[in-house]
């Protein structure tokens, strides 16, 4: 039937147990998407020594690092917001969620700085394989803080309604640990291309 | 609707027939927008099998334009694009998801005594992703891809055909994979009915689990390849163009990082439902069930370490060459244990040849073949002779064809008096079947002999001496499509004449058998409550099934 | 729902002030010419920035064995694909 509930057919306890390993599947398979990503890099990295050490200084570390520091408080605000849902406390809660939206949005605005800025100096994917795998690879993290920031607004949309106490927060955790895993993967990305040369 | 204990008991009449169960509920959105895993498999099954014809459609034409060496018939342009077509629509389009996405998702919750799969939205959202990767492939069709179905670069780097639109649908249906395995590796999990331990699920869920951790491990970077491919044709990135200081090779080892464990997505689901058939049909248990478990998981790790055989003579360094090689042999020895259990389940066994028997056989037999002659393809010295020549290619249709496609014949010829309600009728079942049977032999046999005097792949122009075995095999493709008529027939017929069927025609031991036929929508009553394992045939009388 | 540990604050604060701390630490470290040290040290510290993230942020410190289990077996398969390939570009 097409009104059947979608989890009508586990209790709460389970219903919790099957999101979490949900989301860590899908994790899992980020892992392996990014994963050839970071083949390639290995692979070029051995292959081009000389040109990887000469490109990254093009690279802003410190607009690379703020960027960093950035993901890191909003992996922060995140985890704060989840333990004050837990408590029931919803003005804090949906505070915290919103400062992590902002932070994700800062993030996007300082890429989009460093990318024009590229631009400017003849920099682009098709310049040398170290910029393409810049590129490609921040290009693809980007997409997925976008995709994080669209899924957190639409929790907060539901938190207003009210839809999250401390007896139900599943959406809000399993959305977290998502968040938190764009944040491993620029931890990786940052030195990679800003400080290994 | 209510489940049943004995056979035939419990169908509810109504004055006009019986109860239609999960397929009661009628109109386009009851079936566009249903959450029931049922419903779902039925929609996923249709889907491929309709790719399934379409692609041997294409399969036909190619053996067609085979009888005649050179531009006879239609361009070798043409040609180079139904190879491709062919295979891809076949691999990516049936393959893969007709058993695990189609008699999968209906029956792993029934298998398990739960009522849906842990994420049923998740799961239609599959499908209707799953649908949109074939409208954006549909859509590349009007610069064809002829690249064959492995895309290698740098032709498919540069090939006017709409290569980039077909990388993304090929993403598409990747992520509707991916969400498959997802969800089903939580339903098994945590969806199991009480008292169903690891050791009392059916083998068919065990086959299942090992298939879907390949999907969410694997999937993901033949995903990112395609989105490499395309962003190498719209931005110009050199990841895989020598001239840009890339390698061609490193499209090859993440092609094949995903599409050699890929067609352990596909056999492992096939070997699940022979473990299933097999014990029904010979009354008795099935022997080394711990075996036939683990060695489901051993093939989907193995499998992981193997993906540069196909790459010997691409210009892979040869201590690659030799390591990869070395490890291909291992991954024979969990599929003969299975082979072996199989065999010794029906020694002694009281044997019947139903239809689903019939294919069930014909897969032990033909698997074991094809994965044979997957040696001489594994040891490097005589993978440089075969590579790339029909040889390869029927390997691939004996392991595929004869394997998995044999398998799903199985599934569907056992399954469906549970899916529809209805009986298929046994003697056109097994006309097609023989049919089947010969058609496929004398196809693809012949093509090892091909192979083997040195016949390649891919190509239309050929010397003259190889045109006889080539008119033998074509022959044989209108014995195969005649036999899968008759068997598409005989469906249609069932589900429209057949008689109706019990809960359980085959007497088995499994959950789906306690359900009706077919199934309500919440599929049991109360969830059952599991003491025992579903082998125990010696041990219990076939009328009662507790 | 409840977890066995407690949800305060405290300890989110904690580690975010330890991965800020280590992140001044490679990018100061960035800025000094150790040849291949340079690439050990930086992986070392990512490393440990995001195991914080992943035991106390992603809660894997306190989940049970077959959460932990689906963290680290596509790890494992990363490795596999680059000595994969490795296998081959290094030995050409």
């Amino acid at each position: 039937m097409s009104d059947h509930p979608s989890h009508a057919h586990m209790d709460a306890a389970q219903a919790y147990e099957a999101a979490k390993l949900g989301i860590w599947t899908f994790l899992a398979t980020e892992v392996l998407l990014f994963g050839g990503l970071f083949t390639a890099y290995i692979v070029f990295r051995l292959k081009f020594p000389q040109m990887f050490h000469e490109d990254h200084f093009h690279l802003n570390r410190i607009l690379g690092a703020v960027n960093t520091i950035v993901l890191i408080c909003s992996s922060l605000t995140v985890a704060l917001g989840i333990a004050a849902i837990r408590k029931g406390k919803q003005g804090i809660f949906k505070l915290f969620l919103s400062l992590t939206i902002l932070l994700a949005a800062a993030f996007l605005g300082i890429k989009y700085v460093e990318w024009t800025e590229k631009f400017a100096h003849g920099l682009f994917p098709d310049t040398d394989v170290f910029f393409s795998l810049y590129f490609v690879m921040t290009g693809l993290h980007g997409l997925h803080v976008l995709g994080g920031m669209l899924v957190l607004g639409g929790v907060l949309v539901l938190a207003g309604k009210g839809r999250f106490s401390e007896h139900y927060c599943t959406p809000v955790e399993i959305s977290g640990l998502y968040w938190h895993f764009v944040d491993l993967v620029w931890i990786y990305l940052f030195p990679l291309f800003y400080l290994i040369g | 609707m209510t489940e049943t204990t004995a056979e035939g008991a419990a169908l509810p009449l109504s004055g006009s027939g019986q109860s239609r169960g999960y397929l009661e509920e009628k109109g386009f959105w009851s079936w566009a927008l249903t959450l029931d895993h049922k419903r779902i498999g039925v929609l996923y099954l249709l889907t491929t099998l309709l790719f399934f014809l379409v692609g041997g459609v294409f399969g036909l034409l190619i053996r067609i334009k085979l009888m005649v060496p050179g531009q006879q018939i239609f361009s070798d342009h043409v040609y180079n694009v139904l190879f491709t077509l062919h295979g891809s629509v076949m691999i990516f389009l049936f393959i893969i998801p007709a058993i695990p996405s189609g008699l999968g998702n209906f029956f792993i919750p029934l298998l398990i005594g739960a009522r849906d799969v842990a994420f049923p939205r998740i799961n239609l959202a599959s499908y209707w992703i799953f649908v949109a990767g074939i409208g954006v492939i549909v859509a590349s069709l009007v610069r064809p891809m002829d690249t064959g179905w492995t895309f290698y670069t740098p032709y498919s780097a540069k090939t006017a055909a709409d290569v980039t639109l077909l990388s993304f649908g090929i993403f598409l249906i990747g992520m509707s994979s991916i969400l498959t395995g997802l969800n089903f590796l939580v339903t098994i999990h945590k969806l199991r009915a009480p008292g169903m331990t690891w050791n009392r699920m059916p083998l068919f869920i065990w086959g299942m689990y090992a298939t879907s951790i390949i999907q969410v491990v694997a999937t993901p970077v033949v995903g990112i390849t395609f989105l490499l491919l395309a962003m190498e044709r719209l931005f110009g990135i050199g990841f895989f163009d020598p001239a840009k200081g890339g390698d061609p090779l490193l499209f090859q080892h993440f092609f094949w990082f995903y599409s050699h464990p890929v067609v352990y997505v596909m056999i492992l689901p096939a070997m699940g439902i022979i473990s299933e058939v097999v014990p029904v049909f010979s009354r008795k248990p099935i022997f080394g069930y711990n075996a036939i478990a683990y060695s489901s998981l051993a093939i989907a790790f193995i499998g992981f370490f193997v993906w540069g055989h196909h790459m010997f003579v691409s210009g892979m360094s040869k201590t690659a060459g030799i390591i990869f090689s070395f490890l291909t042999f291992f991954v024979a020895v969990p599929t003969a244990v299975k082979v072996f259990n199989w065999i010794a389940t029906m020694y002694k066994g009281s044997i019947t040849f139903e239809s689903p028997m019939l294919y069930a056989l014909t897969f032990i037999f033909l698997f074991t073949f094809g994965g044979l002659t997957g040696m001489f393809l594994g040891a490097l010295a005589t993978n440089v002779h075969v590579h790339d020549t029909y040889f390869i290619v029927a390997h691939f249709h004996y392991t595929m064809m004869g394997g998995t496609v044999m398998g799903l014949l199985a599934g569907l010829h056992y399954w469906f008096p549970k899916m529809t309600g209805r009986m298929l009728d046994e003697k056109p079942a097994r006309a097609g079947w023989l049919l089947i049977f010969i058609g496929f032999n004398v196809t693809f046999l012949t093509q090892f002999f091909l192979g083997y005097g040195g016949m390649p792949r891919r190509w239309a122009e050929y010397p003259p001496q190889f045109q006889n075995l080539h008119i033998v095999s074509t022959v044989g493709s209108w014995i195969l499509a005649l036999g899968i008529l008759v068997m598409f027939v005989n469906f249609v017929r069932g589900l429209y004449a057949g008689k109706p069927a019990p809960a359980n025609p085959w007497k088995g031991l499994t959950l789906e058998w306690r359900a009706a036929s077919p199934p309500a929508t919440e599929n049991f009553e109360t969830i059952p409550v599991v003491a025992d394992w579903p082998y125990g045939y010696a041990k219990r009388k076939p009328e009662s099934n507790e | 729902m409840e977890k066995a540990h407690g949800t305060g604050y405290g300890i989110y604060v904690a580690v975010w002030a330890g991965l800020l701390l280590l992140t001044g630490a490679t990018v100061a470290v960035s800025y000094f010419d150790l040849g291949l040290l340079n690439v050990v040290v930086a992986l070392l510290i990512a490393s440990a920035k995001a195991s914080l993230v992943a035991l106390f942020f992603m809660h894997l410190k306190f989940e049970n064995r077959l959460v932990l289990a689906f963290a680290l077996v596509p790890i494992f398969f990363l490795a596999l694909i680059v000595g994969g390939t490795l296998s081959d570009t290094l030995f050409r």
